[in-house]
């Protein structure tokens, strides 16, 4: 079956939405169809893919509107008639078709403090316990395709990336935080710099998270609380207010 | 084009690759003082490693008390049909423990055993549980905890960033031509040493589990500086990848799905793989489903089921039943879990595999047998290094990971890659370090060296009219898929080998269009250049290789050969072009020998190797 897709070709000065035509198969995705119109009338048209099993997370894009990976939208999702558009995602400055630049979340994980487990006497092995580590486990399923920084609203509609980290990061800040060996204290900059309060909660990233990571329940929520625990207690408030705030 | 007039980085050793191997050579480097950069293709933390799903094989003992790296060592050199580099072997048997053990010191979240110490899985052809495992999807979880340690390491990460060529000043390395994806601008990387950790070169064929990166850049780039690869014949078909839908054919499907209890069936509903268990592991392998089955239930004194051989051995074996007439309708055949395990276990153990199939074929694994059939998955094969080193013949030339050669032999059990990167990405930036250190004279950089490389890159954005990138690569898959395959014989390879001759004419006449900005097309003719290289070497090698051994099958010339295992083959360049040559195999260590040959008896009762 032919199929018609619309594709934006462009660079950060100027792009338009262009018309491709391509005979589909069955049971293809939509990077499938992306591949072979790139080989067949558009060599040239930028497109990043690896490993083509939602496993790497470098196909992110914007498929009639929704932050998805090319890679695991299966052509048999839209009906024969529905229009297919392909836009790269927003958030981030375009380079060309369908690529952005998605250098800012590099220089975000850097911000952060590295894991650190303290010291372990010579000889000795460290033990953690399944039940422990299940919940971070979940959050370093992350494979960084960065949708839900795409869809976040305060990046992506109030453009606040001087002041809010993301959802990707509060999630690999909740596995330290969270894992039983780490040893730094990471509250005051995800309260401060990292802005966790920015976030309200309207669940967007978790909608659009390819591995269903439970973003805004199991880790962002979780922080938030931690966070109010160390600051907003009330009695701690009081006493604050008495004698003064305490360090850390 | 001057290289006066591109871009210069310098730095004492240049990485080349951010897989596993290639970060961890990177940090090694960067602890020991050097300046180091590292560049890749594509994005930090996609590199191939990602892909890599079951577990990654270090004898911890955790799960089985028995295990230490004497079986490991053995288990190794007997998958690998005894063609392994000794020394390699013993190595990596004997340092990935601790080199799983530091992951964990850097953030790695490993499963757990009921003590709380990190939890092993069964693989093919290693003896005890030995995969440390993360679910299904333990190469993540290792690129992961690589790429945010290195990021705080003093490392200058160059992402989108290809290599085109080496550079040489008297014989030695003085640095690399690579240009920026975004830009296409050219850079030259002036450094002492470069470590390759390019991987392999699965492109060069249709159906495989590897990615468009996988296009041999750092064989095919060491080839030209003069480099010698080794053991090209043996390219690794894993036994399991998908077969349907046809867009999604060759993706991997975990061997831990078979760890985990996963059987093979036939159309006719025969568990068959107890028909295929070659001689030199009939002692150790269960010969009933009753074994099999007290085996997966947790009795020590039952043995292996037959599921877990080799993945030459099960490669074959699918590929045998499907010609037989008994594969699936898609021309693989089931394999069954769901019949096994209960659907919370699959659903824990392997949610990777859960997703692939749902999202991708509309199976629900935990209800359904999945279809597979082989996909070419690995390259044994790669650039000859000398086994503590990693350095090549190129002094300053070293190489780690999948694009060296000699750790695994004719086969790789699965699980060894993992570790490979591990322990040889650490022993590279050893290697690097010293060559460094002792570095003497300067290097000195010449116009007549860079120009032709600038050049043969522009010429195809330059060119008005010529073949179309992407179709000559499908030209070239389309002819390593029919003439270079699991099942070989002298004359499809010299058929091969000719049509190859001919593509190369195709391959100098690419063009793409002129814009060099973030352009796949360009990109692509320049891989070729790469591919072309890895599919001739992997030829040349089979060829003369007369004897059925590991991962190479020659139906002319069945059967392992005693000359056979006297002999290593290598690639060069020479005047007339790429030749192959086999070298002499030196006996190993005695003590080295006594435990790869022992019984399991005598190596567990500590007769042997004590």
């Amino acid at each position: 079956m032919e199929r018609n897709f619309k594709i934006w070709r462009g660079n950060a000065d100027k792009g338009e939405l262009k018309t491709y035509s391509t005979e589909l198969e069955q049971g293809m995705v939509v990077l499938d169809a992306i591949l072979k119109i790139q080989a067949e009338s558009a060599n040239d048209l930028a497109v990043r893919w690896n490993c083509k099993a939602g496993k790497c997370g470098s196909c992110s894009m914007e498929i009639n509107g929704r932050p998805k990976l090319a890679c695991m939208t299966r052509m048999n999702e839209f009906s024969a008639e529905e229009p297919i558009t392909i836009q790269p995602m927003k958030t981030f400055p375009v380079i060309k078709d369908l690529v952005s630049d998605v250098s800012w979340n590099y220089e975000q994980n850097k911000r952060i403090k590295p894991f650190n487990p303290g010291k372990i006497p010579a000889g000795e092995r460290r033990v953690m316990y399944q039940q422990d580590v299940a919940r971070i486990q979940e959050f370093r399923k992350c494979i960084e395709c960065f949708l839900c920084q795409d869809v976040c609203h305060v990046l992506r509609d109030q453009d606040r990336k001087d002041k809010f980290i993301g959802p990707r990061f509060l999630i690999r800040l909740a596995s330290l935080d969270m894992h039983p060996l780490d040893k730094e204290d990471r509250i005051p900059e995800i309260v401060g710099e990292y802005g966790s309060g920015m976030c309200n909660i309207t669940r967007c990233c978790t909608d659009v998270c390819p591995e269903n990571i439970q973003l805004t329940d199991n880790a962002i929520i979780p922080l938030k609380e931690r966070v109010v625990d160390r600051y907003y207690d009330p009695v701690l408030w009081v006493y604050n207010k008495v004698f003064g705030k305490k360090g850390k | 084009m001057d290289y006066s007039d591109i871009q210069v980085i310098e730095h004492d050793v240049l990485v080349v690759g951010a897989g596993g191997a290639g970060i961890r050579a990177a940090i090694e480097c960067a602890s020991q003082g050097l300046s180091t950069g590292m560049i890749s293709k594509s994005l930090l933390g996609k590199a191939h490693t990602v892909m890599a799903e079951g577990g990654v094989a270090a004898s911890l003992g955790n799960s089985d008390p028995r295990d230490n790296w004497k079986v490991h060592f053995r288990d190794t050199m007997r998958g690998g049909k005894f063609l392994n580099q000794w020394r390699m072997a013993e190595l990596h048997a004997r340092h990935s423990a601790d080199r799983v053990i530091e992951l964990e010191e850097w953030g790695a979240v490993f499963d757990r055993t009921a003590e709380g110490r990190i939890s092993q899985r069964n693989f093919g052809g290693h003896r005890y549980a030995r995969l440390a495992h993360v679910g299904d999807r333990t190469g993540l979880e290792i690129i992961r905890t690589l790429q945010d340690f290195c990021i705080h390491q003093d490392i200058a990460i160059h992402m989108e960033c290809t290599g085109l060529d080496l550079i040489l000043d008297n014989g030695r390395i003085s640095g690399l031509i690579g240009y920026w994806r975004e830009t296409g601008r050219f850079v030259l990387f002036k450094s002492k040493a470069i470590i390759f950790a390019t991987g392999g070169g699965g492109k060069a064929w249709k159906i495989t589990s590897n990615s468009w990166e996988y296009t041999g850049d750092g064989l095919g780039m060491a080839y030209r500086a003069g480099a010698e690869l080794i053991d090209m014949e043996f390219t690794q078909f894993h036994p399991t990848g998908m077969v349907w839908p046809p867009s999604v054919k060759g993706i991997l499907v975990t061997e831990g799905v078979r760890g985990d209890g996963g059987i093979l069936v036939n159309n006719k509903g025969e568990r068959f793989m107890f028909n295929y268990i070659p001689e030199r592991f009939i002692s150790e392998t269960a010969d009933t489903e009753e074994e099999a089955a007290r085996w997966l239930a947790g009795d020590t004194e039952a043995r292996r089921p037959p599921e877990l051989l080799t993945r030459d051995v099960v490669a074959r074996a699918i590929k045998t039943e499907v010609e037989a007439g008994r594969g699936s309708p898609n021309g693989g055949v089931f394999l069954d879990i769901a019949s096994r395990q209960s659907p919370e276990f699959i659903k824990r153990k392997l949610p990777s595999m859960y997703h692939q199939f749902k999202e991708l074929a509309e199976i629900d694994i935990t209800h359904s047998q999945m279809e597979v059939g082989p996909t070419l998955h690995y390259f044994m094969g790669g650039i000859r290094v000398d086994s503590d080193s990693q350095q090549s013949n190129v002094p300053g030339l070293f190489a780690c990971g999948e694009c060296a050669g000699g750790m695994h032999g004719a086969n790789r059990l699965g699980g060894n890659s993992l570790s490979d990167l591990l322990v040889f990405g650490k022993l590279a930036g050893d290697g690097a370090t010293s060559y460094v250190s002792s570095f003497e004279g300067k290097l000195e950089y010449r116009n007549e060296d860079t120009a032709h490389i600038l050049r043969a890159a522009t010429d195809i954005l330059n060119r008005e009219n010529g073949e179309n990138p992407y179709l000559v690569h499908e030209k070239l898959q389309n002819i390593m898929q029919e003439k270079v395959g699991i099942v070989r014989t002298g004359d499809e390879l010299r058929e091969g080998l000719e049509k190859l001759q001919d593509i190369k004419t195709d391959i100098d006449n690419v063009c793409s269009s002129a814009s060099p900005q973030f352009n796949p097309g360009w990109n692509e003719a320049l891989d070729l250049k790469n591919l072309i290289v890895a599919s001739e070497a992997v030829t040349l090698a089979a060829l003369m290789r007369e004897e059925s051994r590991g991962a190479h099958t020659r139906l002319d010339f069945e059967g392992e050969r005693e000359e056979g295992l006297t002999y290593n083959i290598i690639i060069k360049k020479t005047e007339v072009g790429m030749t192959a040559e086999k070298i002499p195999r030196e006996d190993p260590p005695q003590e080295l020998a006594d435990i790869a040959y022992a019984s399991l008896e005598d190596l567990e009762g500590g007769k042997i190797g004590a």
